[in-house]
C-alpha cells in the first residue's frame, strides 16, 4: 500500500468533510428534534451513512408510518447508488472481495464523484487512496452527527452561514469537470430538465432517480463513439 | 445526552442500512454477470456521473433565490480553472456576500 496514495486520500477526504460535516450536524439536530435519541442518530449515521435518506428516515420516524414503508423510502432515496456501484465496479477489478464489500459500503455521492474524476484523469484507483478518502469523510460524519444531536439547538438557521449552498456548488463543479466526456451535454441537459420536472411533478427525493434514469438512457442511446475515443477513459486500468 | 436505543427503531435502522447496502453493491452484482460489457451498457455506465450528479444540484439551482443562483454560477466559473475546494469556497463566499451585504 502506497503511503503517498493514503496521504492524498486523507487530504482529499478531509477537505470534502468540510462540506459534509455541517450536514451531519444538521442531521443530528433534526433527529433529536424529531424525538430520536443521540444513540439512535449515531447508529443511523454509522450503518446507513447516506445523508438525504437519513433525513427522510427521521421525518418518517416522527409520523405514524409503517416500518416497511420507512425502510422502502430509504431504499428508494438511495436507489441511485445502484448506478454508482455498476459504474465503479469497472474501476476496481483489482480489489479483493473483502475490499470490494468495504468499498461499496462507503460509496457515497462525493466518493463516487471523486472516484469517477480520478479514473477519468487516467489514474488507477488504489485501495489505499479509496479507503483513506472514504474514512476521512465517514468518521467525521459519525462524530458530527453526535455533536449535532447533543448541541444542535445551538446552531440556529443554516442559511445564515450559507451551509445550504455547499453541496449544490460542489456537485455542480464536479459535474462540469466531466464536460469533455462524449455525450456530456445531452446527458446532463436531460438529467437537468427531467429532474426539475420530476421535482415538481413527483416530488423529492424521486427526482434524483427519475432524472438520472433519463440521463443514462440518453447516454445509452446516443451514437456510440468510435472505439479509439473510448480508450483514454480506460487508461490506467 | 439520550443514549437509549428503542428496539423497534433499532430494527428499522438496521433494515434500512441493509437496504442501503443493497443499492451500493447491487450495481456490482448485476454487472458481474456480464463476461464482457455490451457497448450500449458501457455507454450507459459512462453517462452515470453526468446524469446522477446533475440531479443533485438541478432543483437547488432552479428553486433557489438569486443568492443561490449567483453562488452556484460563481462556484462553477471558479471550478473551471481551479481545484474543486476553491470553487466551493468561492461559491460559499458569494452566498455570504449576497445574503449579508447585498440583502438578497
Amino acid at each position: 500500500m502506497n503511503r503517498g496514495e493514503i496521504a492524498e486520500g486523507l487530504r482529499g477526504g478531509m477537505l470534502m468533510s468540510l462540506s459534509t460535516s455541517p450536514f451531519a450536524i444538521l442531521f443530528g439536530a433534526l433527529a433529536v428534534d424529531n424525538g430520536i435519541s443521540v444513540a439512535e442518530a449515531a447508529l443511523m449515521s454509522t450503518t446507513i451513512y447516506a445523508g438525504a435518506s437519513q433525513l427522510v428516515g427521521i421525518e418518517l420516524f416522527g409520523s405514524q408510518v409503517a416500518a416497511w414503508l420507512i425502510v422502502f423510502s430509504i431504499f428508494a432515496v438511495n436507489f441511485r447508488h445502484l448506478l454508482y456501484s455498476a459504474a465503479v465496479s469497472r474501476l476496481i477489478p483489482h480489489f479483493t472481495p473483502g475490499q470490494k464489500i468495504l468499498a461499496f459500503f462507503l460509496l457515497i455521492d462525493p466518493q463516487f464523484a471523486e472516484v469517477a474524476r480520478r479514473a477519468d484523469a487516467g489514474k488507477t484507483i488504489t485501495f489505499g487512496w479509496y479507503l483513506a478518502f472514504a474514512l476521512a469523510i465517514y468518521v467525521p460524519w459519525i462524530i458530527f452527527s453526535v455533536v449535532g444531536a447533543a448541541f444542535g439547538s445551538l446552531i440556529g438557521d443554516p442559511q445564515v452561514w450559507a451551509i445550504d449552498v455547499l453541496l449544490p456548488v460542489y456537485f455542480l463543479g464536479i459535474t462540469a469537470g466531466f464536460r469533455r466526456k462524449p455525450g456530456f451535454y445531452p446527458v446532463a441537459a436531460t438529467a437537468f430538465i427531467v429532474s426539475i420536472a420530476a421535482y415538481f411533478l413527483v416530488g423529492s427525493p424521486w427526482h434524483v432517480s427519475i432524472g438520472a434514469a433519463f440521463g443514462v438512457l440518453v447516454g445509452a442511446l446516443l451514437p456510440l463513439p468510435p472505439p479509439d475515443a473510448a480508450k483514454p477513459a480506460e487508461a490506467g486500468h | 445526552m439520550d443514549l437509549s436505543l428503542d428496539p423497534t427503531t433499532t430494527w428499522i435502522v438496521l433494515a434500512a442500512a441493509l437496504a442501503t447496502f443493497a443499492t451500493r453493491i447491487g450495481g456490482y452484482v448485476l454487472i458481474a454477470r456480464f463476461k464482457t460489457i455490451p457497448p450500449r451498457l458501457e455507454a450507459a455506465l459512462n453517462a452515470v456521473p453526468a446524469a446522477v450528479l446533475t440531479t443533485l444540484f438541478a432543483p437547488a439551482f432552479f428553486t433557489g433565490g438569486l443568492d443561490v443562483k449567483l453562488a452556484m454560477a460563481v462556484g462553477l466559473l471558479v471550478s473551471l480553472r481551479y481545484p474543486g475546494i476553491i470553487g466551493i469556497a468561492a461559491g460559499w463566499a458569494m452566498a455570504m456576500v449576497a445574503r449579508h451585504l447585498l440583502g438578497l
